[in-house]
């Protein structure tokens, strides 16, 4: 069966990782302090009632968006589903115009029209940001399978949490990614539980999630995700693999949320997990700690420059809030904007015909 | 003109749109190398190959979802669903994403893509295959909808839509593709949200798209030998956008109007033309707006009792006799 299992102890060693620059890892700790520090002030002020509907925290998974999104080339893109902050922070969108979603502002980057779930970056080749689960699956398929249409090497990171395994769309769109070749990568983010329903009682496992990639003939991989060298060596070969002989991939990595599903969940804590679960994740698993140690050990960076980098992070999170909460809201008339792309731009087809039905 | 079926109209569509951008792609469930469960793509995968027209497997929110990923990319994807009824296990694809990714995206994506196939009851082929989902997806904003009556208007309206750079879905029917009518052989599009007035009349205004435009114009004969009633027959051809001009026009000409369509009357499409004719042309009424729908139940399989649950151009006479 096509399978393909790393397993050494210290993915550093990896050709991808081994030549990384100082810099180059210093970055990849940033990234994900950015996250982490732009979620948390995001729920200070969600707390606050400066933001409407739901709010997925990605804190605790911070190593997955970084370390995959780390190895995006010009013609890789990335699609996710509702817990969409990360990797959209991790594709280089600036905190100002995702903080600013959150408050529903016009300068959000959606313009205050998609909120926490819906982030989009075309620019940055991030699509999304889509909220029903495992919506996104063959939407990934699609970016794939434009690649592959316009004769690009490249590859699309499709990323899915462990609930969305079980909806159905995951494997007519793995078939057909089989079938036809296409080079995308389904990123499984498994945290465990899929809102309140945990691993075991939601889902039939043999070894883990990505193993059902079997059935169609897919390589799998499963890896650590709280090891952002991991995640990269991981991903690397099932870029390459996407690059070289345009075939598909299932990663799965093994993850956590500090979190509930959404900040609403209230039955998080001592509901369906338990509180001491949490800690030993925050203690034992955290990516941001257990990365930053090691660039300690690999005397990448000082405790002096850790230091400094949380202050700055924390600077550009609370910028970023005070931005949003200075940027207007969108008019009650632009809600008619952005509907229709000929209605938009005015061409012929947009001005032909009622578009809106209100009197 | 040469007189050519409705599905060669449309076959003709795709092979010129084919051929005139690179991006366009067929795809769907038999649309390939079976030549299309209705032969409407006949030919082209001969012609254009692999890459041009694609079949997929019975996968239906996959191929769709796809579809949409890759027009995000610049493609622009034709695809079939062999019945408009089997949009229903690909709804979150149609809905949510093809409809809905511009406006939550804040306008930065567009989707152009067309969905298409036959939108119909009348073949005995039970509820689950006669859907006409219209009226669904006209009730959403951001996605676009057509109904084409004629080999004609099919073909112009087929190129519009492939040529448009939002979500189209595209309504056919099994019982008009065998439909001959004359198509010119000069290139020719017919823009989305432009009506088209099928016969011209004094007494009444009917109107209906699809199919049911076919109804109405047969009505429209009987009326006028029968009963010396000159009715209007204006052919809607597209859902949304929608030409209300021409809808009132008429309305404001005939002072009376019948409303002839194959949805359920419950939110059909002709209930949306009737609030519009009540809000904007009440004073011009003669009468209040009749409608012609299809019998309020699933369609029934019964071949003798079906073509009874659609439209026909006796009820379509019956009604247009009580408001003269």
């Amino acid at each position: 069966m096509p399978k393909t299992e790393v397993r050494s102890t210290d993915y550093a060693n990896a050709p991808i990782n081994e030549n990384l620059s100082k810099e180059e890892r210093v970055k990849l700790l940033r990234e994900m302090m950015r996250i982490r520090r732009f979620e948390q002030i995001a729920l200070k002020f969600y707390n606050a009632g400066k933001m409407g509907g739901f709010l997925h925290l990605y804190i605790g998974q911070e190593s997955v968006a970084v370390g995959t999104v780390s190895l995006m080339g010009d013609n890789d893109h990335v699609i996710t589903a509702y817990r969409d902050h990360g990797h959209a922070l991790a594709v280089g969108m600036g905190m100002n115009e995702c903080m600013a979603e959150l408050y529903g502002k016009a300068t959000g980057c959606s313009k205050g029209k998609g909120g926490s779930m819906h982030y989009f970056a075309p620019d940055k080749n991030y699509w999304g940001g889509h909220g029903i689960v495992a919506g996104q699956t063959p939407l990934g398929l699609g970016l794939a399978y434009g690649i592959k249409y316009k004769g690009l090497k490249g590859a699309a990171l499709c990323f899915l949490g462990d609930g969305a395994v079980n909806q159905g769309v995951v494997y007519e769109s793995l078939n057909m990614a089989s079938l036809f070749d296409l080079p995308v990568i389904y990123v499984i983010e498994n945290n465990k539980y899929s809102m309140g329903t945990s691993l075991e009682r939601s889902s039939v496992i043999d070894k883990c999630l990505a193993q059902r990639a079997e059935a169609f003939k897919v390589d799998w991989a499963l890896a650590n995700g709280e090891d952002v060298y991991e995640v990269r060596a991981v991903t690397q070969q099932a870029l390459e693999r996407a690059y070289e002989k345009s075939r598909p991939t299932v990663l799965e990595f093994q993850t956590y949320r500090y979190y509930g599903h959404s900040v609403a969940d209230a039955k998080h804590k001592g509901g369906y997990r338990k509180e001491e679960e949490i800690e030993r994740y925050k203690k034992q698993h955290d990516p941001i700690v257990i990365f930053k140690n090691r660039l300690l050990a690999e005397k990448a960076i000082t405790e002096e420059q850790f230091e400094a980098i949380e202050a700055e992070v924390k600077a550009e999170a609370d910028e970023s809030a005070r931005f949003a909460e200075e940027s207007p809201y969108p008019t009650v008339e632009s809600i008619y904007d952005d509907v229709y792309f000929e209605v938009d731009r005015q061409t012929e087809a947009g001005r032909t015909g009622r578009f809106f039905f209100n009197n | 003109m040469a007189l050519i079926e409705y599905r060669d109209a449309l076959n003709q569509a795709f092979a010129e749109e084919i051929e005139r951008d690179p991006n366009v792609v067929l795809i769907g469930e038999e649309v390939a190398q079976y030549d299309g469960a209705y032969k409407v793509t006949r030919g082209l995968w001969k012609k254009y190959g692999d890459k041009r027209v694609m079949d997929t497997p019975i996968s239906e929110a996959a191929f769709i979802g796809m579809g949409v990923g890759a027009s995000m990319l610049g493609l622009r994807p034709v695809i079939e669903l062999m019945f408009w009824s089997f949009a229903t296990v690909a709804y979150d694809q149609i809905i949510n994403n093809a409809g809905q990714i511009r406006y939550m995206s804040g306008g930065l994506i567009n989707c152009p893509i067309v969905i298409r196939g036959p939108a119909n009851g009348g073949t005995n082929v039970g509820a689950t295959h006669s859907h006409t989902p219209e009226n669904w997806l006209g009730a959403i904003p951001g996605l676009k909808v057509v109904s084409a009556a004629t080999p004609y208007d099919a073909k112009g309206l087929m190129k519009a839509a492939i040529r448009d750079n939002d979500p189209v879905m595209f309504m056919e029917n099994t019982l008009l593709y065998g439909n001959r009518g004359e198509v010119p052989e000069e290139e020719y599009i017919i823009p989305l949200g432009v009506a088209d007035l099928k016969r011209e009349g004094s007494d009444v205004s009917l109107i209906a798209h699809g199919r049911a435009v076919l109804t109405a114009l047969k009505a429209a004969e009987i009326l006028a030998s029968e009963h010396n009633i000159q009715a209007d027959v204006l052919d809607l051809r597209s859902i949304r956008p929608l030409d209300e001009e021409a809808i009132l026009k008429t309305v404001r000409k005939t002072h009376r109007a019948v409303l002839v369509d194959e949805n359920k009357p419950f939110c059909g499409v002709s209930a949306q033309i009737s609030a519009t004719i009540m809000e904007q042309a009440f004073d011009d009424l003669d009468a209040p707006v009749a409608r012609v729908c299809s019998l309020d139940a699933p369609a029934i399989y019964s071949p003798a009792v079906e073509p009874l649950q659609l439209p026909t151009p006796e009820r379509v006479i019956e009604k247009v006799l009580k408001l003269a």
